[in-house]
Formats: structure tokens, sequence, C-alpha cells
């Protein structure tokens, strides 16, 4: 009895939201279109592949099961009490477009081309975090008495950075730099001060992610390397390092998607990136659709980089599988 | 006598220089004593092989000789020359002693041709295509000159081991350390690699060798040295030392080995 009864239930929900979402045709076809995305997730490209056996039966359910969350969630939305309220300040379609493009004449900027700061700044602060990292690790991970002294000052930054907000790095540096009247270091922009500050606190993390990464190559490795008399350098470059950053590629790659986010924080410096022209205008316009704007910009410019991630995660699992590959 | 006896008077007339002498040393891993007041001597083109229980000191010896580890007293000389004292640049050392361990420890991320020619390229500075070509010629000499463009997790263990040996013998070193290199084959791989080793023996090249396989230490060296607890207990040549042994505990070990169906 109370086993029959859920399931009917379940039953009805599954045809009741399929038959208002209306013809089946193209909405299939849209949503087989969009499968291969739900079976990517974990098993990085081969879902669609392993489903293939089971057919048409899998691709239906998995089709189905995905409508039927979504009109549920839509179901939810658009039933609030407040949903056309949310809808108009939120997903406006003309403010949307507005602050995408902006309008300084009526004192909002365009959040479109506010982004590319944020992608400007993404690029700078992920080449400096790569090479300040991979310093820190080194010294981490040294060995010899006379970098004692250095090796203490890693831990310590560390320490530090990975300990500290982001947020109030952005502070310390945005307004503390300047406000020491130097006569270079303080009068750069606010987007220089951003990097900066998003370097000196990622390199904290990623140093240790390299660190994990160095770790994860096999002492019998550098031997190897050493007994050919290989320097130090010439082996952690050639043998080492290539197989430490391979096994780390994944974090990395995390880390520096959510430093793609973080170059939002940046605006509380008064920059004008995406996030910040966004707000401008909101409390230019009293009309939020911006932050849906700036939040799909931000989309954009991780999920490619998280597609990428799996792929190079994938190739890599291929290759040890299937040897040369080249 | 054995092979050595007739090369050794032809070599060199008296005290010649020995290729390695290890002259009374001392190495200990925190409270733990490897290897105690340790002395042995390789002349050139001369094949001795390391035999002993698994914690013995055989694979320390060799790294110590390898410059991979450290000792704590007594000396290393390679070619009359001291190795141990201060200054000695063990990059330098280490291009002339080839060392190959039991877990062939190739460069998973490198190709065989790529493994073979990084030593020579970037410890000798060698021109990419001759260091190439040579290691061409001695991976066909191997009989792996069809898998120079493979990467090592695609060989067998034999074939991963005969490419350690390979990237060593690149380097054109004076002497070669083995390290148990057939230990983590199966069995049926062992043949290939010992075979190598034997070319190499044939050809004059001069060896020290910690192995478990009595049957080819007793074929391919000039002397046998037993290590147990970090002491050479014994040394002399396979005839004597397996058929007559003189100390108890030598006798002790070579009886568990003919129990284990090894000799």
């Amino acid at each position: 009895m109370s086993k029959n009864q859920p399931g009917d239930d379940s039953a009805a929900l599954f045809h009741g939201s399929d038959e208002p979402l209306g013809p089946p045709g193209p909405l299939t076809a849209a949503l087989s279109a969009g499968a291969p995305m739900a079976g990517s997730f974990g098993t990085a490209g081969r879902g669609p592949r392993l489903l293939s056996g089971g057919g048409r039966r899998a691709t239906a359910i998995s089709t189905l099961s995905t409508l039927v969350v979504l009109a549920a969630l839509v179901a939810i939305f658009l039933a609030a009490p407040g949903s056309s309220q949310v809808r108009h300040t939120f997903f406006d379609p003309h403010d949307m477009w507005q602050s995408f493009i902006g309008n300084p004449k009526q004192g909002y900027y365009s959040v479109g081309e506010a982004v590319w700061l944020n992608i400007r700044m993404f690029l700078a602060a992920e080449v400096l975090i790569l090479v300040l990292a991979l310093v820190i690790a080194l010294i981490r991970q040294s060995t010899s008495a006379v970098l004692f002294p250095l090796r203490v000052l890693a831990m310590i930054y560390v320490d530090f950075f990975r300990g500290v907000p982001l947020l109030l790095v952005v502070y310390a540096i945005g307004f503390g730099l300047p406000a020491l009247r130097l006569s270079f270091v303080s009068y750069q922009s606010y987007a220089v001060y951003g990097v900066l500050a998003l370097t000196l606190s990622y390199s904290a993390y990623v140093s240790e992610v390299y660190r994990a990464g160095l770790n994860s190559v096999h002492q019998s490795q550098v031997a190897a390397a050493r007994s050919l008399g290989l320097t130090q350098g010439t082996a952690l470059r050639y043998v080492i390092l290539p197989q430490a950053i391979r096994n780390i590629v994944p974090p990395l790659l995390n880390d520096f998607i959510s430093l793609q986010k973080d170059t939002a924080l940046v605006g509380v410096l008064g920059a004008i990136e995406a996030n910040q022209a966004a707000q401008i205008y909101g409390s230019t316009v009293f009309n939020y659709s911006s932050l849906t704007v700036a939040a799909i910009l931000f989309l954009i410019l991780t999920i490619p980089l998280a597609r990428f991630t799996d792929r190079l995660i994938d190739r890599d699992r291929r290759r040890r599988l299937a040897g040369a590959v080249r | 006598m054995t092979a050595a006896g007739q090369r050794s008077p032809e070599l060199r007339p008296g005290p010649a220089e020995p290729a390695i002498a290890v002259d009374g040393v001392d190495k200990s891993f925190g409270p733990n004593q490897v290897l105690s007041g340790i002395s042995l001597s390789v002349a050139t083109h001369e094949v001795i092989c390391l035999i002993g229980a698994s914690g013995s000191g055989k694979s320390t010896l060799l790294r110590c000789i390898n410059l991979l580890e450290p000792i704590d007293a007594g000396r290393i000389l390679l070619l009359g020359q001291d190795v141990t004292g201060p200054g000695v640049d063990a990059n330098v050392v280490r291009r002339h002693v080839g060392i190959v361990f039991q877990s062939y420890n190739l460069f998973p991320h490198m190709t065989v041709l790529r493994n073979v020619t990084l030593g020579p390229m970037k410890a000798l500075r060698m021109p990419k295509a001759q260091a190439e070509e040579a290691a061409a010629d001695l991976l066909a000499r191997f009989g792996l000159a069809d898998k120079r463009s493979e990467y090592p997790d695609r060989l067998s263990g034999g074939q991963q081991q005969r490419v350690a040996i390979v990237r060593a013998l690149a380097m054109q070193p004076q002497v070669m350390l083995l390290d148990e290199v057939t230990s983590a084959l199966d069995p049926e791989l062992v043949a290939e690699v010992l075979d190598v080793i034997r070319e190499l023996a044939d050809g004059g090249m001069t060896m020290l060798i910690a192995t478990h396989e009595m049957g080819f230490a007793r074929d391919i060296a000039s002397r046998i040295c037993f290590l147990e607890e970090g002491r050479i207990i014994e040394d002399a040549p396979p005839a004597e030392l397996f058929t007559d042994p003189r100390d108890d505990r030598t006798r002790r070990f070579l009886r568990r080995i003919v129990d284990a169906g090894r000799l």
C-alpha cells in the first residue's frame, strides 16, 4: 500500500509535467542536444558512449528526468508569490540589454565592456601566480640549510595569505599602497592593485597545489635523474616538474576558474569591472537585471575553462591507457 | 681459474688502479646501521656479484658508490680518485657511473628515445642528432629498435629494464652498478635482461651487481661477495663460495637459497 502510493504519485507528476510543456518533437530534440552535457558530468565525455549500449531507452529516461526536474523548478519559480516582481527586477530583457551595452550619458557603464577588465586582470594575475607560486613551492620544498630563513618566510607567507580573506587583501593593497604616497608604487590604477592582491592571495593556494604535485613524483624519479649526472635544476626542469604539473592540472585549473570570478572583488576599489558596472546600473536605474548580465558573462568565461579542464583530464587518461598517442 | 683470473695479469702489471675501491665505509639511516666498515675493490673489466638477504646492505652500497647516499665514514675511490672527499662534483662522478634500479625508474612522460638521450644531451651536452644516433645504435643492439617512440608504460617489464640499462649505457660509463635488476620481473622475462648483462660482461664492462639470481651470479661473476648486516662476510670466486663456503653464515644463507629452489 504505502509502497504503491508514492509510485503512483510520481507517475502522475511525470505525466502532468510532460503534457503542459507541449509538443514532444522539438523538445526532445533540444534536450538530446543537451544530453551529452549531462552525460559528460563526471565521466568527461564517456557518458553518451556508455549509454549507447542501453540505447534509446537510457537516453529517453535521462531526457525525461531532466525535463521533469527543470519543469518543476520553473513551475516553482513562476508560482512563487513574488515571481513577477523578481522577473521584472532581475530578468527584464530591456534592462539586461541596456546594462549590457551601457549608456554613459545616463550615468552607467556597459557591463559587456567592463568584463574585459575582468579578463585582463585574470590573465595578468594567472601568469604572475603561476610563477610566484612555483617559486614559493620550490623554496618550501628545498632542503638546503642556507635557505632555512627563506623557508620560514615562505611558510609565513602561505599561512598569512591563506588565512586572510581575499576581500581584505584587496582593500589593504588598493587603499593602503596609494596612501603610502611612494613614488611609483602609489600611483597605479585600481586594476593593477587588484591584480597584485589576487596574485598575493592566490599564490599561497597555488603554491600548495604545486607542492602536492612535486610530492606526487616518486623519489625514485629523482634518483634516476640524478644518477645520470643531471644537476638538481636540470632534473627538476626535465623530469620532476613535467610529471608534477601533469598531476596538478585539474586542481590548478579549478583554482583559476575561481580566480576568474574573484576578479569581481576588485570592483570594491572602484575599478569598473563587470560586477561594479552592474551595480552602478542597478543603483542608477533601480533595476538589477544588470547583475544577471554580469552573472551570465562570468558563466561564459568560466564554463569553457571547466570544459577544457575535463578535456585535458580525459586526454591524459587516454594517453596513459594507450601509451604513445601523438 | 675464472675469466678475471686470466684477464687481470695482462691488464695491468703490478697494483693497478681498481675501477672501484670502497674503503671502510659506514652508513646509517638514523639509528639503523646499514653498512659497517665495508671494504671492496673491483678491478677494471671485473664483474662482482653481491649476494645476501634483503636488508643486508647491497642496494645501499651501490647507491653510496653512485653518491646517491652520502656515507658516514670511509672513502670511495673511482679509478683512483676519491669521490667522497670535499669539493667533489657528484654530477661529474655520476656521469661515469651507470646505475640501474630494481624498479627500472624510466621517465614515464618521455618516449624511450628521449629517456635514453636525456642524460647525454643535458649532462654531457651532446648535440641532439649525435645523442639520438648513439641511442638508436644502442637500442638496436639490445633489440629495442622498434620501441624508440613508445612510452615506457607500453613496454613489458623486461623491455623497460633493458631500456633502463641502455639509458645508463648511453652515458658511456666506466662502471655499471646493477641493483637487483631482475627482482621485479616476471620469471619468463628475467632471461632477456640477464642476456643483456652477459653481453655487457663479455664486452669487458666493469660491473658491480646486487642479485638474487644465484645461477647467474655463478656464471658471470669473477667474485661473489656475501653480505650480512652491512658487512662483507665472505668474498671469493663463485666456484669456491658456492661449493665450499668458509663462513657458517654464508653456508646458512646458501642452504636457504637451495631449499627455496633458487640454486
